[in-house]
């Protein structure tokens, strides 16, 4: 079936071919000629007129570009005129660069004298015999065969068939052949030469290795005739100053055709033999830098302006090359691409899309009756006003601009079953959102329109880790979907609801992140109390919630508890228990009082407190990612929204700063510090007598002096650690900095160590600070062949009370090697991803569970050994047994 | 430790992380295969050259059962096509 949208084709017939298999070769010089329209004879293209030359590179015989001339070939102007291929006829024949290795191979395994491979009859036949029976299904065997064959036949000197002699020859890259003569000198072979031993070698012997001479003989690879493509691959720029500018490959063969002319000329006139081949080797280059400009070797050919010219080579290569820029990436509409902001109050589903973009992005409407009403509002309503509509498509597949139509009115009379209104995206329509790099399948998922002025695409924050964004200038991609077909693939199958659960290890990809967790905790929080008023607000932001429940505490005046709010939003049938970041000393969730284990019975939220572990993005085995695999997708998306509304909303109501005093640390809690930092120091400076004193005894496979770097680097960086326990043990359990590291919202123990502890060894790549000058790492220290602690970067002072001049500098230092690593690292990472998924890009999973190519040959009998889709599994398990039994008590 | 060639390869087969291999019969593979719809040289290829085809004298053409355990699934049960050298 065929779906047309009312869009008449009214191109000519084309007769239909279907390609059943491609075969390359070499274009042999009859071919060329045979191919070729005329002969290029001479380096002018245009004459005093401006007027092409006949026989020059634009010659009108070739194919015009310029609207319109015609073509003296085809008769048809430029639109239909598909250029027609000339040739230059070379004085003298030139290697073809891309081809000397297949030259090389072809030199060095057959004689230079009779021609043929140099090999004994019986090997000839052994090999022929072995060969037909592995090409016929052993491709890969064959090659292999090949390469031994040439091998074998390159490794001998004297011809088995003629019985000459033959030295051995050399390839100079890129296009250079000598031959070795007895006493060791180099003569070279010039193509000519090289062509005529080629030509010599006979078809049975050529197919031994690895040619196909009905497609490629050898001789072919020295060319004497130059294809000339058409100008519609070279074209040349008009200048509004009216100067013509030429194409790189046009330069290029203007420079082929002047060379060719001046050897024509030199030979005619009898030059000698060195002149000649002067100008032979500029030949060579100029064909050369023609196919690529860069080659090895060779000076890139460049323009009068010095820039590099770009070769037949450069146009397919790279990533802004024929196949990956034009080919493999296309640029399309209906898309828009804009700078990325937050909004929670939308749905994970949702993306804000500005009236502006709105009012660009189109979807084509069908009218039928039961939408004539609306569209026809919308075509009134014009391209200037959103909602409206951009174009109109009559049943005869006529388009009208509604820029251009004057009287709108009557044209919505006329507007009924059968027309296309292509109208503006509105609020619900289906759009796919996607970031770049797209490294995995949810960097592009499907969202919902929602239009909201401004002019930066809104994302929900919880969105943010699959996609990997943040709002500090990212910007992503909209597409939009162009039939219902598409809208309701991507809705079924890409909705971000649908996509929670990620595919990488079985858990919610999709959560709750920094602001969202310190107010559930907030909020589920022992002493949350709340009234009336406020719990009808949180109710209010949660939206559609069953009722409010009887407050915990009557008198004197109506309270709820947090974790009251949270019960009115889980699910009634759900039941769950996890510990909590602050599980210490409680082992029974059953008994525990501290709020150390989170329970939920029946939609009743018990006891404990929600932190990242239970309500967290990428947390598995959490009560969030219980509701999101338990849950239809629908319904746990929903519940997330609800509830990051709340907790936000509770956040915004009760306030969040975090002081100074957030870091304070009592002063028996620096005595203890410092003595760490001392002792740390101390027996860093132990190691380091017992080496001055040549006591210190070499680890097994270490050298003394690696092994004092090891000790000291264990022992200062133990000095962090064991202050991490101090600050642990000393710090306001209720200071804002703690409550954020621990419920996991943002920042760690660490970073509350180097903040107000000490900030402990800096390191570069891993290792301390050892470069500088010589024998010392700053003129601060005094020259020694050991780094003491502060030399290689052992920082004693924190961040609050501020670091010394040296610890300053090697905090920077360690700040930048950090940097580094994170480029290199993505750069490397990169490559590494590119070069997998062009290796995996045609696996699939076929409808029987095993794992194909796309050959269908198999990679795995099953996938995964056991058939679970992950992205549908409980952490990588098809069923989470406990779970069930579980729910299967609860329910007995 | 082993103390020549022939003991340390088998205890290499013997390893628990080896497969177990066995020549599976003419008639099975073409069922097999049947039950796959693969072409035999669909199948992953092993060299006839390979230790693993060498224990159990396979010859090119031969399709092998290789049993093996995974972490997915208890015990899995994969094929081998037999290619020349």
């Amino acid at each position: 079936m065929t779906v047309q949208f009312g869009v008449a084709r009214t191109q000519p017939e084309v007769p239909l071919k279907s390609i059943h298999r491609i075969r390359f070769g070499i274009l042999s010089p009859d071919t060329i000629r045979n191919m070729s329209v005329m002969e290029i004879t001479t380096s002018q293209i245009y004459d005093e007129a401006g007027l092409p030359v006949r026989g020059g590179l634009m010659d009108r015989r070739l194919g015009v570009v310029e609207p319109g001339a015609r073509c003296e070939t085809c008769d048809n102007t430029h639109d239909a005129c598909p250029g027609h291929f000339g040739h230059i006829e070379l004085v003298k024949p030139v290697i073809h660069v891309e081809f000397a290795k297949y030259i090389f191979d072809i030199l060095r395994s057959t004689c230079p004298h009779c021609g043929r491979i140099m090999l004994r009859n019986d090997e000839i036949a052994k090999y022929r015999e072995r060969l037909e029976r592995l090409s016929a299904k052993w491709k890969l065997l064959a090659d292999n065969l090949v390469e031994k064959v040439k091998k074998r036949a390159s490794e001998r000197s004297t011809c088995p068939h003629c019985g000459m002699k033959r030295n051995k020859v050399k390839l100079e890259r890129p296009y250079d052949f000598y031959e070795e003569t007895e006493n060791g000198a180099l003569v070279k072979i010039d193509p000519e030469v090289v062509r005529e031993r080629l030509e010599r070698v006979p078809n049975e012997d050529l197919r031994l290795l690895g040619f196909d001479p009905s497609m490629a003989r050898p001789e072919w690879a020295v060319l004497t005739v130059l294809p000339v493509p058409p100008p519609h691959v070279r074209p040349s720029i008009q200048l509004e100053t009216g100067i013509r500018s030429e194409d790189d490959l046009t330069h290029k063969l203007i420079d082929i055709m002047r060379i060719n002319e001046k050897l024509k000329i030199e030979l005619e006139g009898g030059a000698p033999i060195s002149v000649v081949e002067s100008i032979w080797s500029l030949l060579q280059y100029h064909i050369a830098t023609y196919f690529n400009n860069e080659l090895p070797n060779v000076s890139i050919a460049k323009h009068r302006s010095g820039r590099p010219l770009k070769g037949l080579a450069q146009r397919l290569k790279g990533k802004e090359g024929r196949f990956r820029g034009s080919l493999s990436g296309k640029r399309v509409d209906f898309s828009a691409r804009t700078v990325i902001s937050p909004d929670p109050n939308l749905s994970i589903n949702e993306v804000g899309v500005p009236i502006d973009v709105a009012k660009v992005l189109t979807y084509p409407e069908r009218v039928n009756e039961w939408n004539i009403d609306r569209l026809r509002q919308l075509v009134m309503n014009g391209p200037e006003t959103w909602p409206g509509a951009n174009y109109v498509i009559t049943p005869e597949g006529r388009r009208m601009d509604l820029r251009y139509v004057r009287d709108r009115k009557s044209l919505v009379d006329r507007i009924g079953p059968g027309w296309v209104v292509e109208r503006h995206l509105q609020d619900g329509d289906v759009v796919l959102f996607n970031r770049q790099p797209s490294l995995h399948r949810m960097s592009i998922m499907a969202h919902l329109v929602k239009v909201l002025p401004g002019r930066t695409f809104r994302l929900h924050l919880a969105v943010c880790p699959p996609y990997n964004a943040d709002f500090d200038g990212d910007e992503m991609n909209l597409h939009v979907p162009q039939n219902e077909e598409a809208r309701a693939e991507a809705r079924l199958l890409m909705l971000v609801q649908e996509h929670i659960v990620s595919p990488r290890y079985g858990g919610p990809i999709i959560g709750a992140r920094q602001d969202f967790i310190i107010g559930a905790y907030l909020l589920t929080r022992k002493d949350t109390l709340l009234d009336r008023e406020m719990v009808a607000y949180l109710l209010g932001a949660a939206k559609d919630v069953e009722g409010i429940e009887e407050p915990a505490i009557m008198h004197p005046t109506e309270l709820w508890t947090g974790k009251q709010v949270m019960s009115m939003l889980l699910p009634r049938d759900f039941t769950w228990v996890q510990p909590t970041a602050f599980r210490s000393t409680c082992g029974d969730p059953a008994t525990c009082l501290e709020d150390e284990y989170l329970v939920i019975l029946n939609g009743f939220m018990a006891s404990g407190v929600l932190d990242k572990k239970s309500i967290g993005a990428e947390q598995v085995d959490s009560l969030w990612h219980r509701i999101a695999r338990d849950y239809p997708s629908g319904i746990a998306r929903k519940w997330l929204d609800s509830a990051l509304r709340v907790f936000l909303r509770y956040l915004d109501l009760v306030g969040y700063t975090i002081g100074i005093d957030s870091f304070d640390l009592p002063p028996e809690a620096y005595d203890e510090i410092n003595g760490i930092i001392a002792r740390g120091e101390e027996r860093a400076r132990k190691y380091m007598e017992e080496y001055l004193a040549k006591t210190l005894q070499p680890d097994p496979g270490y050298t003394v002096e690696e092994t004092l770097e090891n000790r000291m680097a264990i022992e200062l960086s133990k000095v962090r650690e064991d202050a991490t326990r101090v600050v642990e043990r000393h710090i306001d359990k209720r200071s804002e900095a703690y409550i954020m590291a621990k419920t996991g919202a943002r920042g760690s123990l660490i970073n509350l160590v180097q903040i107000s502890g000490v900030l402990g060894q800096q390191t570069i790549r891993g290792e301390r600070i050892k470069r500088g000058y010589r024998l010392r790492t700053l003129p601060h220290f005094e020259f020694s062949d050991i780094i003491g602690p502060e030399a290689g970067g052992f920082v004693k002072g924190n961040f609050k009370e501020g670091l010394g001049p040296v610890e300053y500098f090697f905090h920077a230092a360690a700040g930048r090697d950090g940097l580094i690593d994170t480029a290199v690292r993505t750069a490397q990472s990169g490559y590494m991803q590119r070069r997998l998924v062009n290796a995996l890009q045609d696996v699939y999973v076929a409808y029987d569970g095993t794992v194909r190519f796309s050959n269908d040959a198999i990679v795995q009998f099953k996938y995964s050994d056991d058939f679970t889709d992950v992205s549908r599994s409980d952490h990588g398990k098809p069923v989470n047994i406990d779970q069930v039994i579980a729910r299967v008590k609860q329910r007995g | 430790m082993a103390k020549n060639r022939r003991e340390l390869s088998s205890l290499i087969l013997e390893h628990q992380y080896n497969p177990q291999v066995e020549v599976v019969p003419r008639e099975e593979a073409k069922r097999i295969l049947r039950s796959l719809r693969a072409k035999i040289w669909q199948i992953p290829w092993i060299r006839a050259s390979d230790p693993l085809a060498r224990v159990v004298g396979a010859r090119p053409g031969d399709l092998l059962r290789l049993r093996r355990r995974s972490p997915m699934a208890e015990v899995v049960e994969t094929y081998r096509f037999v290619v020349p050298a």
